[in-house]
């Protein structure tokens, strides 16, 4: 099997964004997954966040571990970068890459095998670290590339396809951030774009570690009956508490604050976000909040999705480290060499 | 004088028996470097546990008026500070040599030998009149002790004052302070003995144009001044204070005294393998990146490791070697992680190691790697070990050349990029296994999706066997370039039979056996391994001659392994010689063992 190619069809009256891209231009190559997998359709999701806030799409670093979720950068921004790293090691690359150049988009995609058991320790560190980019996992409950064996976020009394039941507690990643300390927290499911998409571009311009759980079903493995990870289940028992809409800088703003149901949030780079609750009295501001309303929903079998906890101002890895503004690796080589007569004088102390 | 006596000035040995967490570090220390200061060279080494208070801690002290730099496996004269080490402290001691001890309580039983002269100094009880405080009292026992060793081997007073005055220059209370400690001590053992002894120093010239200084503190400005911006890392011991000395130096001359910012980002990662993916990450990236590790670590990051050499990403790690594995013995020295580097990770891999030999060795080294590592655009490491790491070794001053420009490979600029018509991230166009790269942000033509193992020439994903083959067999053609790359070994020849082929901190060692044996008559060559992989030259020393005694500071002949199955040597002339007490490697062990092997050859 091999990398295939995705022709470039240009034809007239294609819609193009600020930067005179069309979408096609934030594609990547084909998709090898299962047809109907949920990882492509946050693909499409991811392809159209970028697109509508005109980001370069070679101003973009795409960094995954290993799993069905992380072939996915290869299939969007065919013009940025990538690395396909090792298994559940992603957030360490892209901590490394981001204290590099920090003039980049960060975005990376893992899988719930790859986030919440190999790489839980460095999920939770890079988070710690409020590591500036946007972290999706695309989460079915089991591990897709190695065939469906049951993964840490499977929820009790899962069955497999083969007739196992899972006994032991999931790990919630979204539990699990607000925890840890995690400044922005959302869940959503691939199946609604529409929920998708802005809380994507809010995680993508979120000055800080992004943390959006996808439940994204896998349709080989973990689609059947009985198992709580499938479209079926999720569909039936989503519960949608907060809505967020991605309002660019371009566009008049308003004052943050809440207004009856409607919270504005104000993002560092003068984007706002617009918080719809549809629970009225949820404030996303409030991590003991988040944490009891998830409990109490997931009692009665909900799952709680929406932009569920947000701390715009926590101090991101740079802002902690007062790394340069421009770059490391842009740093001009004289600024980052004391010369023969300070090595000369440093001396002096091992005499 | 006797000429006997004559022979002794500025050559022997001092080794200082404590009780760890009693402060007896900087008095050691300062004991050193007053003998440093009075133009003599010096060795020291310390050999410390892994705690924190109360186990056996010992520092050795070598005056070298000839300028060796390792052991020489002889004590003259033994401190012993600590009771429960007396007895073999005693017995380390060389015939004829001197053992000075708290004579505050009665001698122990364990303290008697027809000959060695055992010279009782009531520490305790003099500091105790003299200071108060429990900690007080402690700490100038250790400063009183060598009082009573300037007198009784003649250490100017003067010279220990000023170094005192340097090291408390913001608190001068403290310079009287251990002043009166250190006039304790001299003073009585100026009335008690007959001082000075015939071990004793005297003034010389050979410490100018000289410093101390350890190789992790040497490979930390190799670091600041190859332009490293990115560190991340895990604390283990004996690398620890390679970052911390990094981190201190970046503070000094990275910050902007303008505004703040930091031209450096340090992260003290989660583990081992978080700290190499931060390397790859930056690396990748186009910063300049490292990780200091040892041995433990190493094998934490061996799958990252292996991706890092198939990705083709620059990456800079420096093990500075202890005993392994796991605890027990991690503060003690060896040369054994020679072969988990060299083909570290799973998968056809090879690594490009480098092995510096002292802390001035470190500093260039460190350069070097970053050069090569961007060069070859694979990982790179550095082998030091603990006793290269941690002591204090006297090497000419590091001198920066101020021509120097980092060598960054073959990296694509947007201009490139942009006249580029298409853009192949693993194509060999030079034909030396060595592709073009582009780093990410810089144009859309340079972008592309990196993996592992499976890709083609575009980095395509691709599970082809042809192009998978091509993928291995040009990362062997960019191996043999290396070849040329890395620096060639230090060869010593005169045409002898025998010779010696070591690396590393074996070096002072072996330079001194091989004076030694040649004066008995036993003429040899030596090679010093500089890298791997290695190049002709290494061959061809070793076709040259009929007997190589392979010298290395592990039980399992890593060394001679590696040329084993990397050269065609005959291999029954590669005879090994090997150092794995976890102490460092003394010149005796070496004359001994090529004596005995020349022995033997003679009865057989
Ligand atoms: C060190 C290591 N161990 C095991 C594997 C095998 N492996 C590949 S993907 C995977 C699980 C992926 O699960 P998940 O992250 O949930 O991704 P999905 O395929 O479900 O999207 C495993 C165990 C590996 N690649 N590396
Ligand atoms: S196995 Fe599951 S996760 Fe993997 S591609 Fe198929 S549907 Fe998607
Ligand atoms: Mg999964």
């Amino acid at each position: 099997m091999s990398f295939i190619r995705k022709p470039k069809i240009v034809y007239k009256g294609q819609r193009t964004n600020a930067l005179g891209l069309t979408r096609r231009d934030y594609e990547g190559g084909m998709s090898t997954l299962c047809a109907g997998c949920g990882h492509d359709s946050i693909t499409t999701a991811l392809v159209q966040a970028f697109f509508e806030l005109d980001i370069e799409p070679h101003k973009v670093a795409k960094l995954s571990g290993i799993g069905c979720s992380s072939k996915t950068p290869a299939y969007f921004l065919d013009s940025a970068h990538g690395i396909n790293a090792v298994h559940g090691r992603m957030p360490a690359v892209a901590t490394g890459a981001n204290a590099a150049a920090r003039d980049l988009y960060y975005i990376g995609v893992s899988g719930d095998g790859d986030s919440l058991s190999i790489g839980l320790g460095q999920f939770a560190h890079a988070m710690r670290r409020n590591l500036q980019m946007l972290y999706v996992i695309e989460n079915n409950g089991v591990y897709g590339l190695t065939k469906g064996q049951f993964s840490a976020s499977a929820d009790i009394g899962s069955k497999a396809k083969k007739g196992e039941v899972n006994e032991q507690r999931p790990i919630d990643p979204v539990k699990a951030a607000l925890a840890l300390g995690g400044s922005f927290v959302a869940r959503a499911f691939s199946g609604d774009k529409e929920q998708l998409v802005p809380l994507l571009k809010a995680g993508i311009k979120h000055n800080g570690f992004a943390m959006i759980d996808v439940l994204s079903p896998c349709v080989t493995f973990n689609d059947h009956e009985d198992s709580t990870k499938s479209y079926a289940h999720t569909r039936q028992f989503y519960h949608p508490a907060v809505h967020a809409d991605f309002i660019p800088p371009a566009q008049p703003i308003e004052a943050g604050g809440d207004e009856g149901g409607v919270l504005r949030v104000n993002l560092h780079d003068g984007s706002q976000l617009l918080l719809r609750k549809v629970a009225p009295d949820y404030d996303p501001h409030s991590r003991a909040g988040a944490y009891s309303y998830l409990d109490e929903c997931e009692k009665r079998g909900e799952i709680v999705t929406g932009l569920l906890y947000i701390e715009e101002d926590r101090a991101s890895m740079h802002e902690i480290s007062q790394t340069a503004k421009q770059s490391l690796r842009d740093l001009e080589y004289d600024k980052l060499n004391p010369g023969a007569e300070t090595l000369k004088a440093l001396q002096s102390r091992y005499r | 004088m006797s000429d006997e006596a004559q022979s002794r000035v500025n050559d022997f040995v001092v080794k200082l028996a404590n009780v760890n967490g009693t402060g007896s570090a900087s008095a050691n220390s300062l004991f050193m470097k007053s003998i440093f200061r009075m133009g003599i060279p010096v060795m020291g080494k310390n050999y410390f546990p892994s705690n924190i208070q109360g186990l056996p801690t010992w520092y050795e002290v070598r005056v070298t008026r000839d300028g060796h730099t390792a052991r020489s496996g002889n004590v003259d004269l033994m401190v012993a500070m600590n009771a429960q080490t007396y007895r073999e402290d005693l017995a380390e001691v060389s015939p004829g040599g001197y053992l000075l001890y708290d004579s505050t309580w009665p001698r122990s039983r364990d303290l008697v030998r027809d000959d060695v002269t055992v010279l009782g100094v009531p520490l305790s009880g003099l500091c105790n009149e003299h200071f108060d405080g429990a900690r007080a009292r402690i700490l100038m026992k250790n400063v009183c002790y060598v009082g009573a060793l300037a007198a009784l081997l003649d250490i100017d007073l003067d010279v220990i004052r000023a170094l005192l005055e340097q090291t408390f220059a913001s608190k001068k209370s403290l310079v009287a302070f251990n002043l009166s400690a250190i006039q304790l001590g001299y003073d009585y053992a100026r009335e008690n003995f007959d001082c000075p002894l015939p071990l004793r120093v005297e003034a010389m010239d050979q410490t100018a144009g000289k410093v101390m200084i350890d190789g992790n503190t040497a490979a930390a400005l190799g670091c600041l001044y190859a332009g490293a911006t990115v560190g991340a890392w895990y604390p283990i011991t004996p690398s620890t204070s390679l970052m911390d000395a990094f981190k201190a130096f970046c503070h000094r001359y990275r910050v902007d005294p303008d505004t703040g910012e930091r031209n450096f980002c340090i992260v003290q990662a989660e583990d081992e393998l978080a700290a190499i993916g931060m390397v790859l990450g930056a690396g990748w990236n186009g910063a300049r990146a490292f990780t200091p590790t040892s041995g433990p670590g190493i094998s934490l990051m061996n799958e990252f490791i292996g991706f890092g050499y198939f990705a083709e990403i620059p990456a800079v790690l420096f093990d500075v070697q202890r005993v392994g594995p796991s605890t027990g013995m991690p503060t003690r020295t060896q040369q054994c992680d020679l072969l988990a580097c060299a083909y570290a990770s799973h998968g056809d891999t090879r690594h490009v190691l480098l092995f510096p030999s002292d802390p001035a060795e470190c500093f260039e080294t460190a350069v070097q790697a970053f050069d090569l590592a961007e060069r070859l655009q694979t990982p790179v490491f550095v082998l030091s070990d603990l006793d290269i790491g941690m002591n204090d070794w006297m090497v000419p001053e590091l001198a920066w050349d101020e021509s120097y420009r980092p060598d960054r490979g073959k990296v694509l600029d947007a201009g490139q990029l942009e006249q580029a018509k298409e853009f192949y991230r693993y194509r060999d166009v030079d034909g030396d296994g060595i592709c073009y790269r582009s780093l990410p942000g810089v144009h859309p033509k340079g972008a592309y999706f990196l993996r592992g193992s499976g890709h083609n020439e575009r980095a395509e994903y691709t599970e082809d066997a042809g192009e998978y083959q091509a993928l291995v067999d040009r990362l062997q053609r960019k191996w043999d370039t290396a070849k040329s790359m890395v620096p060639e070994p230090a060869i010593s020849d005169s045409g002898n039979q025998l010779a010696i082929i070591s690396l590393g901190s074996c070096d002072g060692a072996v330079r001194e056996a091989t004076e030694q044996l040649g004066r008995r008559g036993v003429a040899l060559d030596y090679m010093r391994i500089k890298a791997f992989p290695f190049g002709s030259a290494v061959q061809e020393f070793i076709d040259r001659h009929e007997r190589l005694f392979v010298v290395e500071q592990n039980r399992d002949a890593q060394l001679r392994t590696l040329l084993v199955n990397e050269l065609e040597p005959d291999m029954t002339k590669l005879v090994p010689l090997l150092h794995y007490s976890g102490l460092p490697i003394d010149s005796r062990f070496i004359i001994e063992g090529i004596e005995a092997f020349i022995a033997k050859g003679v009865a057989a």
